[in-house]
């Protein structure tokens, strides 16, 4: 198994000595797994996590017993940006009650591309404010969906809400250079943030 | 190959709800350290034989061992202190992420265009 997978560029190169991490998040079918998959360097991979209903996470089903559960599947893929340096965009549902996953997948993470559509708006909020409550900064990244219609950003900007600071971009999670660009945006963003408040 | 629906991850894991994975993210990279496998449980084979092709993030096990993160990390964090695998720390947790790093990811990205 394992030579069949070196074939497909499936491992990292051995120079690689860091990983960061970037999420990709947003409510359901706004384009999450389109865009990992658009900017991957390998198939986008897929893992499922168990979860209770009150959101805890099950990696011990023997506490769980006669509870019900549900599964969440993250979706992420990979960038290699050097011979030592490695990106992952991890894909995750916008729910508020997958807590524990959140944490879990979230520690650690540089910052977020929150996706919205300009039909449903307000189905990112819950997204925002979770980011906003564990602290992980965020750019905002609006998808170009076949018959949204287009609005400046300025009217976007003001039903999200956005804090004057937070990056808006269009983008088409279908395209790399779009794609790209949109986590170029919230990379610079994260760049300023850190040097106003070192 | 596909593990779940013939074992439940319970079974995985030993019944062991925290182990010292703590220290493991889904983005540390992880590495083999030893050839031998003898006495490890067939998941931690499993794992250990994915993992001689060649450097992996937590995640990218988990998904290509079809298990859960928070499962795998329970496995690897046994194999770490049984000194079957060595991990590249992840990046630290610092409330503030270094300037390098963040124009290290800006370059990278920006050389993509
Ligand atoms: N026109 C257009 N379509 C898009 C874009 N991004 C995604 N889509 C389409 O929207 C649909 C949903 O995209 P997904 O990437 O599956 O969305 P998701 O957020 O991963 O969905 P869930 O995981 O189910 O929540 C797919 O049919 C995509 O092809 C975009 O930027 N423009
Ligand atoms: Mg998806």
């Amino acid at each position: 198994m394992a030579s069949v997978l070196a074939s497909d560029g499936v491992y990292l190169r051995d120079t690689v000595r860091t990983a960061v991490k970037l999420l990709v998040v947003g409510p359901f079918a706004i384009g999450k797994t389109t865009f990992v998959g658009t900017l991957s360097e390998i198939r986008p991979l897929r893992t499922e996590e168990t979860m209770t209903e009150a959101g805890a996470l099950v990696d011990d089903l023997a506490g769980v017993n006669g509870k019900s559960t549900t599964t969440v599947a993250l979706d992420f893929g990979r960038l290699t940006l050097t011979d030592e340096l490695v990106l992952y965009l991890f894909g995750a549902p916008g729910q508020k009650r997958f807590t524990q996953i959140w944490k879990d997948i979230a520690f650690g993470a540089l910052g977020a591309l929150v996706l919205a559509d300009t039909r449903r708006l307000e189905q990112s909020f819950e997204v925002m404010g979770l980011l906003e409550e564990l602290g992980i900064p965020y750019a905002v990244a609006v998808n170009a969906f076949d018959g949204a219609p287009a609005f400046p950003g300025a009217e976007v900007r003001d039903a999200l809400d956005l804090l004057p600071e937070t990056p808006l971009v269009f983008c088409d999670a279908r395209d790399v250079t779009s794609s790209t660009q949109a986590l170029i945006t919230l990379v610079e963003y994260l760049s300023t943030r850190n040097q106003e408040n070192a | 190959m596909r593990l779940r629906g013939l074992v439940r991850p319970y079974v995985v894991t030993g019944g062991r709800a925290h182990a010292s994975r703590n220290t493991l993210d889904a983005v540390t990279v992880v590495i083999a350290t030893r050839e031998q496998v003898a006495g490890l449980s067939p998941e931690k084979k499993r794992l250990m034989e994915l993992c001689r092709g060649g450097a992996l993030s937590v995640a990218e096990i988990a998904a290509h061992l079809s298990l859960p993160i928070s499962v795998t990390k329970v496995l690897l964090s046994d194999l770490v202190d049984s000194g079957h695998i060595a991990t590249h720390a992840a990046v630290s947790h610092a409330a503030r992420p270094d300037m390098k790093l963040l124009k290290d990811v800006l370059d990278g990205l920006r050389a993509r265009l």
